[in-house]
Order: C-alpha cells, then sequence, then structure tokens
C-alpha cells in the first residue's frame, strides 16, 4: 500500500515561493488500478515524481507498505518495487533495446524473453531488440520501449505518466489490454496519468488533481460520469489550457 | 612470452593464443613470432626498426596481426611498419600496443604505420590500445597512421584507447584519390591525470572521394583530451566528422575542427558535442533499481562499445 501524508512541495522561482503541491492525503491499495487526471500543470507529473523519489517532498511522509521512503533514494525505491514510465521516455547513445529490457528486468535473461515484452506492447521484437534507445527511433516506438520495460520490471507498483501520449490508436487498444494484463493477471498496483477515457474507464478509482490539491477522488464509475458530462469535475479540467480537453474514445 | 605479454595480446588484439594467417607479435622491442602466408608477406626492415607487410592483389578474407607489448618498464621504442596492399584485396589488419608497467621508469612505444592501399581494395583495420601496472613510471604511446588510398578502395579504421595510458599524441593522415573512401572510428576514454592528444588530416583529393570521422570519447577525473579534425576538399568530394564527448569530475576537453573546401563540389560538414551525462539517463537507469555510479557506468559503457 502507498500513502502520502500531508505532502507539499514546493519550488522557487523569480516571483518567489510556488507551491506545485498543496498538503496531499492519499492511500492507494494494494493491487488497485488508479487513474490521476486533471488539467495541465495541477501536479499530477509532480506527484508522480514524489512517489518515485525524483522529487522530495518540502513537508509530508510518503510510506510504502507502511514503511516511511521519503527520504529513499530513486534506487532504493526501485528496488523495494516501485516503477515509473517517463512521459517523454530519456534517449540514450550506445544503449540497445534489448540492454534496457535486460537492467529492467533486473536479471541476464534471454533474448527471446526480452523480445517477449516488447511483443506485448505490439513491437515486432526482432526488429528491435538490437537498436539502439536514440534518436533513430520515434516518439511512438520509444514510448512503447519504455512501456516494455515497465512489463520487464513486474513490480508491485508501476507509475505511468501519460503512456497514452504519443501513441496510435492501434497501440492504444493494446495498451489498455496490457494494463488490464497488468492488473487483473498479475495482480500489481498500477497509477496511471492520463486524460484517455478509455483509461479512465478500466480503473477501480479516478483522482482528480487541480492547482496542487486533489478535487476529487471515487470509483470510477462515479467520477468518469461527472467528468464527461461536464458536471463538477469537468469544470476543473476546462480551466486547464486546450491540451487538457478530455478525449472520449470516438476522438 | 610471460604471462603478463599474454594478457595483454588477449587485450589488444583478443587472442588467447598464436592467431591463423600472417602475424608478427613484437614483444619488449624484439620478434617474439612471426607468420607469413603464400599472399601475405613479413619483412624486417634493415635500416630502421620496424615490418614491411605486403599483401599480394587479390588476397581476399585474409588477415593480418602484428600487436605489440612491452612488460619491461623503462623500455622506449620507435617502430615503422608500413603495409603495401595491393589491387582487389579484402583484408583485415589487426595492430594494437599494449604496455605494463610495473616500475618506476617511463615506457614508450612509439608507432608509425604507413598504408599504401591500391585500386578497387577493402581494408579494415583495428587498432586497440592498453595499459596496466601500478609502477609510478608512465605508459606513453604515440601513434601516426599515414593512409594512401588508391581509386575506389574503402578503408575503415577503428581505433580504441580505453584503459591504462597516460600520455598519447595520435595523429591519423589521409590521402584518397578517385572515388576512395576512408571511415575512422574512435573511441577514447581517459582518466585520472591522463593526456591524449588526437588529431586526424585528410585530404579529399581524387573525385567523388568520401570520409567519415567519428571520434566518440569519456574524460574523467582530472583527465584532458584535444581533437583536431582538419579536412581538405581538393575535388568533388564529401567529408564529415563528429566529435561527441562526455565530460565528467575535473576534466578537460577541446574539440578543434577545421574544413577547407578547394573546390565548389566539396561538400564538408563538421559536428562536435560535448557534455555531462544527461541527468534524466542516470534517473531512468535509476528507476529501474541501478545505483548512480552503476547508471553512469552503464551509460558510458555504451557510448565507447
Amino acid at each position: 500500500m502507498l500513502e502520502l501524508i500531508d505532502v507539499s512541495f514546493e519550488v522557487e522561482d523569480i516571483s518567489g515561493t510556488k507551491e506545485i503541491i498543496k498538503h496531499i492525503n492519499l492511500k492507494i491499495d494494494d493491487k488497485k488500478f488508479v487513474a490521476i487526471t486533471g488539467p495541465n500543470g495541477g501536479g499530477k507529473s509532480t506527484l508522480a515524481k514524489l512517489i518515485v523519489g525524483i522529487e522530495k517532498p518540502t513537508s509530508g511522509k510518503i510510506l510504502f507498505n507502511g514503511e516511511d521512503i521519503t527520504d529513499m533514494s530513486i534506487t532504493q525505491r526501485a528496488k523495494m518495487g516501485i516503477s515509473y514510465a517517463f512521459q517523454q521516455p530519456v534517449r540514450f547513445k550506445g544503449i540497445k533495446v534489448k540492454d534496457l529490457v535486460k537492467l529492467a528486468s533486473g536479471e541476464n535473461i534471454s533474448v527471446s524473453s526480452a523480445c517477449d515484452f516488447l511483443s506485448e506492447v505490439g513491437l515486432c521484437a526482432r526488429d528491435y531488440i538490437n537498436r539502439d534507445v536514440d534518436s533513430s527511433l520515434s516518439g511512438g516506438e520509444l514510448k512503447r520501449i519504455e512501456i516494455a520495460t515497465i512489463i520487464a520490471r513486474n513490480t508491485e507498483l508501476s507509475v505511468f505518466d501519460e503512456p497514452e501520449a504519443g501513441i496510435d490508436l492501434w497501440s492504444f487498444k493494446n495498451l489498455i489490454k496490457v494494463f488490464e494484463k497488468m492488473h487483473k493477471e498479475n495482480q500489481k498496483s498500477i497509477i496511471i496519468i492520463s486524460h484517455q477515457e478509455r483509461i479512465l474507464n478500466i480503473a477501480d478509482e479516478i483522482i482528480v488533481i487541480s492547482g496542487g490539491n486533489i478535487e476529487t477522488v471515487g470509483k470510477s464509475e462515479e467520477v468518469l460520469p461527472m467528468l464527461l458530462n461536464g458536471v463538477d469535475g469537468a469544470s476543473l479540467l476546462r480551466r486547464g489550457t486546450e491540451g487538457c480537453k478530455f478525449h472520449s474514445e470516438e476522438e | 612470452m610471460d604471462e603478463i605479454q599474454k594478457t595483454l595480446l588477449e587485450q589488444i588484439a583478443g587472442l588467447h593464443e598464436v592467431p591463423s594467417g600472417a602475424y608478427n607479435i613484437r614483444a619488449n622491442g624484439g620478434m617474439a613470432a612471426r607468420n607469413t602466408t603464400a599472399n601475405i608477406d613479413i619483412v624486417t626492415k634493415e635500416d630502421k626498426s620496424g615490418i614491411d607487410i605486403m599483401i599480394k592483389p587479390g588476397t581476399k578474407h585474409e588477415s593480418v596481426h602484428i600487436p605489440v607489448v612491452l612488460s619491461q618498464s623503462g623500455l622506449k621504442e620507435m617502430v615503422y611498419n608500413d603495409f603495401y596492399v595491393g589491387d582487389d584485396c579484402d583484408v583485415v589488419i589487426v595492430a594494437g600496443c599494449g604496455i605494463h608497467n610495473g616500475g618506476d621508469e617511463a615506457s614508450k612505444h612509439d608507432g608509425i604505420h604507413r598504408f599504401f592501399v591500391g585500386k578497387n581494395s577493402k581494408v579494415k583495420y583495428v587498432e586497440k590500445h592498453y595499459g596496466s601496472g601500478d609502477g609510478k613510471g608512465e605508459r606513453m604511446m604515440n601513434p601516426t597512421t599515414e593512409i594512401e588510398l588508391g581509386e575506389n578502395s574503402y578503408m575503415e579504421l577503428e581505433t580504441v584507447q580505453i584503459r591504462g595510458i597516460d600520455s598519447t599524441d595520435r595523429m591519423t593522415k589521409g590521402k584518397l584519390m578517385k572515388g576512395a573512401k576512408l571511415v575512422i572510428n574512435e573511441k577514447l576514454m581517459t582518466h585520472g591525470n591522463q593526456y591524449a592528444k588526437t588529431a586526424f588530416e585528410i585530404d579529399l583529393d581524387g573525385e567523388g572521394s568520401s570520409t567519415n570521422v567519428v571520434s566518440r570519447s569519456v574524460a574523467k577525473d582530472n583527465s584532458k583530451q584535444i581533437f583536431l579534425a582538419k579536412i581538405n576538399g581538393n575535388n568533388k568530394c564529401a567529408g564529415h566528422s563528429e566529435c561527441d564527448a562526455i565530460i565528467m569530475d575535473n576534466a578537460k576537453i577541446s574539440a578543434i575542427r577545421e574544413i577547407n573546401a578547394n573546390c565548389v563540389d566539396a561538400e564538408l560538414i563538421h559536428e562536435a558535442a560535448i557534455g555531462k551525462i544527461a541527468g534524466e539517463q542516470i534517473i531512468k537507469l535509476m528507476t529501474l533499481g541501478l545505483t548512480e555510479e552503476e547508471a553512469e557506468a552503464q551509460i558510458v559503457n555504451g557510448f565507447l562499445r
């Protein structure tokens, strides 16, 4: 179980102190699939970075399985069973897809096992396994490889930051299957930051974050209609910019 | 050869035993072993230290190994090796030098390799440099490579210096005839207080000649690296040079590039980038469970692969 207790995060800029996350309290139970949504700039990605340890809270505590991980490094949290899929995956010169998947799995897996992970995200493994994770890959390819590394890690908790961004529709349908499998078959906890209706639809819970606060928390079947019908939560979404528009499946 | 020399040989030439094909192994300033074949002859120079390697026209799929190992502290040598590659050949040449210095005196190997490649030939030349030993004596290597490529010939040069050489001053010169192509891939890593200077000067003299010079390097600790690449486009030709470097700790790197177009149809490009390891690369690998140090090592190893 992941628990955030009164977590705040501030940054200093030229105009003074800015509060990005404001005293958030949150519990995510084991084997839960939670979607986080809300307008751009509302603090969603920052919250994900606080959970995986890329940022440290200004105040408050983060507990994972009852253990205080607030001061733990990214590495320690990763070893405890937290995975993180970047919104914009990182490129490397000289590191191959095969290497990255092997590092993710944490053991010296065979090429054929590495290929299995790539196949799950709809990549023809033979074409990709020996390619460098560099600028020769498109944004969509890179994104799918990123998700394959999370599948390879197979940890208790996986945090995805906008996994749908840059992925084409065909792949998107497969992506949904990937999340469902992680959740239902493998019984793992998932946190997904997303604006996509289909992702919100398969989540157990939806959390709406806006202006650094949790505006709404509830079961998917309760929160989603409010978002789609423009009641309550949807008004929050509209406060953002064009980019945070809610995408229905037809779009 | 003793165990130290055998280890050096494995590091620089990947040799566990006597190679197949032609070879000349030089150890502590003298010839340790030699083999010639019907197509490849190796002759000791009479006027100075070194060998002539003669490859007959039409020789295909053969290799020559000419590694040099030094394990005697304080030994300083200057070697001249000339390669004469006939027309229509397809050969692999593996050179390289390993120095083990367990003493306090400087050990030094300076080598001048000259290549005279005929028409329509293909040559792959691999050169690795490696140093070991915990003596205070410096391990120094100053290789000069001069290449003349005949019409429509292709040569690929792969040079690697990853560990243990305290001081190096490398010069590579190329002169290309019509339709010839020279590809150079250099990998370099310096650490401690090491110093490495590497210079390239390529003359694209023939019509349709081309070159691609790619250097990747990592400078750690207090080491210092200087790159100089000069491409002269003297005809309708294409030249590209690229220096990509990772800087760490208190290291210093300079990249000095020069391209000279002496013909309106010369197309020359140079690129140079120096920077530290991107923080997000380290973070990504840490999210996979690697420590910061392990992440750095992975990134550096991949970069120099």
